[in-house]
């Protein structure tokens, strides 16, 4: 598991039903490119966030694959219908093998 | 008449040409820094008094693509606050043996406000001008009990990020007179010495050339308003003496260390500099 | 018929020649085959589809850039001078507001960033922009 991966989602606390929003999240993560070397010249291990999803109430907002040319701390910026009140979660899924979560409730007037 | 106009094209053309090359190579944005909607940065002020080569004093900011810029204008998109984040759950971690946390004695960082933008500044009872990293560490052993922090470590940029944060838009105002006098010239001094095998003195390129390009890399006033800033280039936060050392690195020399009374001076005369323009740590550069 | 080793000699080294200028031949380069992969080697005839990127990457650690392309179903984005040009591909789901996409990225050098979208009704579109990566003087 990489350290202090902290992640930060910022979603709209309420939409009028069937508005489109912005949602934006970033993560704290290296994305080790599995490019560098280290100081003795040996070739730094890959070790990145490889995907990253956007649900609501469970159905599929985005799905993003990611390769080591994503920017340290990844960003990402995208749009979200809203057809009613309920819940985003974000799932950000590591070469590791651990998932990192967060989730952002929204109403609907 | 014909004679005339290929003379009058030819010195036309001249001219242009002249002046082209002339010109800087880039120009500053002049644009407006409002942090969140909200927290309005003064990124050019008239130079302070003590400062006799120039006439503006202009922020880091400036000199950054539009992109670059743009990163820095909302507290989610800068990459900086990550840190900043980090450290206020850091300021309530129990750190001494009796559970001393910097909420302990300061209640909340927002208590901070208004710190950021005076240090370097004398502290009496040390006898000495202290950076806020001396200060945070100055806290951390003596009021909370624990180990010191690595001076350019994660911990202690982060939480010199967090304490900077909650000073942003206030105008740098650190004291250059009394008894912090001889660490202000003795900073001075060194900022108008050349080091290294490039035999660079920090105006060379900060006061002498700044707006200028070196190579691809678009040269600012080298102002300290915006540290511990957010580089593009490490993907991380980086505290003043980490960049001060890079800096001497780059003319050939050996460098001070961070931490070290020569940085401590530097940083207090640079830090006056930019007196005028507003706190804006972190900053996101290149 | 019997060869010579001399005539032996020399068919081996012309049916050699042969598999091996037949083998470079059909080498793709490795946008070409990640973007064949992507299309299932279909044609990109369709437009439609926006890439956003600086003219001028301050640092090529983090470019920022976004994919727009209204009605598509995924978006591959590849920069091409990279060591692997594979940077990502986003699928948009049903609750997708708009198919578009920003994110920041990791340019090796000045190249083109290429982005491909498929389209829903099947169909492809394609977006190139040349983006100048620089490498800083002192600071850099």
């Amino acid at each position: 598991m990489a350290e202090n991966v902290t992640p930060r989602v910022r979603v709209p606390k309420e939409a009028a039903a069937g508005e489109v929003i912005t949602i934006k999240t970033l993560i704290s993560h290296p994305m080790e490119s599995g490019q560098r070397k280290d100081k003795e010249g040996n070739l730094i291990p890959r070790s990145i966030i490889n995907r990253f999803t956007c649900t609501f109430n469970g159905e599929t907002v985005i799905d993003v694959a990611m390769e080591p040319a994503i920017s340290t701390n990844p960003y990402f910026e995208f749009q979200a219908k809203v057809p009613e009140s309920g819940t985003f979660t974000f799932t950000w899924i590591d070469d590791d093998g651990s998932t990192y979560e967060d989730t952002k409730e929204i109403a609907v007037a | 008449m014909r004679q005339m106009l290929r003379t009058g094209a030819a010195w036309t053309a001249l001219g242009l040409a002249g002046s082209a090359a002339l010109a800087p190579a880039a120009t500053a944005q002049e644009a407006n820094l409002v942090i969140n909607d909200e927290i309005e940065i003064v990124t050019r002020a008239p130079a302070p008094e003590h400062m006799e080569y120039m006439s503006e004093v202009v922020s880091g900011w400036e000199y950054r693509s539009p992109e670059t810029q743009a990163l820095q204008m909302d507290d989610f998109e800068n990459p900086g606050m990550i840190g900043v984040d980090n450290a206020r759950a850091d300021f309530e971690t129990a750190m001494g043996p009796d559970g001393q946390s910097c909420a302990s004695c300061h209640d909340s960082p927002e208590a901070l406000e208004g710190v950021r933008a005076v240090y370097p500044k004398w502290d009496e009872a040390k006898g000495e001008v202290q950076t806020l990293e001396m200060q945070v560490n100055e806290c951390v052993t003596e009021r909370a009990g624990a180990e010191p922090w690595d001076y350019t470590g994660d911990r202690m940029t982060e939480m010199v990020a967090l304490i900077s944060s909650v000073s942003r838009g206030m105008p740098v105002d650190v004291a250059i007179d009394g008894p912090a006098q001889e660490t202000w010239e003795k900073g001075k001094e060194i900022y108008y010495t050349r080091y290294g095998q490039l035999e660079l003195a920090c105006a060379n390129c900060h006061e002498d050339n700044y707006d200028n390009m070196i190579r691809a890399d678009h040269l600012s006033q080298g102002q300290i308003n915006g540290f511990p800033t957010y580089r593009l280039k490490n993907g991380a936060l980086n505290a003043v003496h980490d960049r001060f050392k890079g800096c001497v690195r780059d003319t050939r020399a050996e460098t001070f260390a961070p931490g070290s009374p020569e940085f401590v001076a530097l940083e207090l005369y640079v830090a006056s500099r930019g007196n005028g323009l507003s706190v804006e740590g972190p900053s996101v550069r290149n | 018929m019997s060869f010579s080793r001399r005539q032996t000699l020399a068919i081996m080294a012309g049916s050699g020649l042969s598999v091996m200028l037949g083998g470079r031949m059909a080498l793709a380069t490795p946008t070409e085959e990640l973007i064949a992969n992507f299309t299932g080697g279909a044609e990109i005839t369709g437009e439609g589809l926006t890439l956003t990127a600086p003219e001028i990457a301050e640092n090529g650690n983090t470019v920022p850039v976004e994919v727009d392309a209204p009605g598509a179903e995924s978006i591959i984005l590849l920069a091409t001078g990279n060591p692997n040009p594979d940077v990502g591909v986003f699928h948009f789901g049903p609750l997708a507001g708009a198919q578009m996409a920003s994110t920041r990225i990791r340019l090796a050098g000045t190249q083109e960033v290429v982005a491909i979208a498929k389209m829903s009704d099947g169909s492809f579109a394609r977006a190139a922009q040349e983006v100048k990566v620089t490498i800083g003087g002192c600071g850099g």
